[in-house]
């Protein structure tokens, strides 16, 4: 005989995921046609030197871009290579896991339109103070 | 109101579908190319999502609504903050896998703030960090993951500021 704390518990686990299920059906479906349509070169072809819009430019595509991590470092390392500036590189990368347009949707439906909206922002905006931070950190301590 | 939600969640599921159609128009080959890396990348997330929903039935007997406001609610003070950092630094898989438990855990009193931190925090992926040290040296690599931390901090309290004042 199953507890009826166990019982309840697994019901409340089951109508959650009956709920969840479109969202994250959705999100991968989604994201799967977002990487698929993008190709990563594409990324390389915006960034000009500047030291003011580039790492605008690199927080904007990090918000946009989705999937591993992995990949941010992956194109950082070669737009670092192709000489784009540390900053705007540093921003692509925090931006990419720390803000997520194509997530945004499914992030409002579960917590919240207010938090979803403002977590995005103020993690769009601390992306670029981080960058400058880090690379300011960085030149004092070579 | 429960049922409005639901009916939101298949209307942005809807959303997508005619997305795909609508691609599917313009390039079919995309669309199979996208639907492959679907299938590639579920069964990658599979493992993720099981232990996502095995910690809600978990949540769900041990962790009341009080104990969730007690430890990560209102007046759970630096307990709060470690915990949910911790929780974001640990957390493995793609971030929207952890919205359900982050979705229920916020129904049972867990502060906005925390879930701001939690979700800045899964920018430090341990797993990863010697690939970035591999393309961006040590010294990137450790003073990132301090600001990283540090912003997480930052970021939650603002959040924490501008949205638990008026819910």
């Amino acid at each position: 005989m199953v507890s009826p704390i166990y019982r309840e518990s697994a019901l409340k686990t089951w109508s959650s995921f009956m709920q969840n299920a479109p969202i994250l059906l959705g999100m991968l479906l989604l994201i799967s046609l977002f990487i698929t349509a993008v190709p990563k070169s594409l990324y390389s072809s915006f960034f000009t030197g500047n030291l003011v819009l580039d790492p605008l430019l690199g927080a904007v595509f990090g918000s946009l871009a989705t999937g591993n991590p992995l990949n941010s470092y992956i194109i950082g390392g070669e737009l670092l290579a192709q000489g784009v500036g540390l900053v705007a590189i540093t921003a692509f990368i925090l931006s990419w896991v720390t803000v997520g347009i194509v997530q945004l949707p499914a992030e409002s439906l579960m917590l919240g339109k207010r938090f979803s909206v403002t977590r995005n922002m103020v993690s769009f905006l601390t992306a670029i103070i981080a960058a400058i931070l880090v690379v300011l950190t960085l030149g004092v301590l070579a | 109101m429960m049922k409005q939600r639901l009916l939101s969640k298949w209307m942005f599921f809807l959303v997508v579908f005619i997305s795909y159609l609508a691609a599917a128009l313009a390039d079919t080959g995309l669309v199979f190319s996208a639907l492959s890396y679907t299938a590639d990348l579920l069964w990658t997330v599979l493992p993720v999502i099981l232990m996502v929903f095995a910690l809600i039935f978990v949540s769900n007997i041990i962790l009341t609504p009080q104990r969730i406001v007690r430890y990560m609610g209102k007046g759970s003070g630096i307990k709060g903050w470690l915990i949910a950092m911790a929780g974001g630094i640990l957390s493995s898989g793609p971030i929207y896998m952890w919205y359900p438990l982050l979705s229920d855990l916020r129904e049972k009193g867990m502060k906005p703030s925390l879930i701001a931190a939690f979700l800045y925090n899964r920018a430090v992926k341990i797993p990863l960090m010697p690939l970035m040290i591999y393309y961006f040296g040590w010294a990137f690599t450790l003073v990132l993951a301090f600001y990283m931390i540090l912003f997480s901090i930052i970021n939650g309290l603002i959040v924490g500021k501008l949205t638990e004042v008026k819910e």
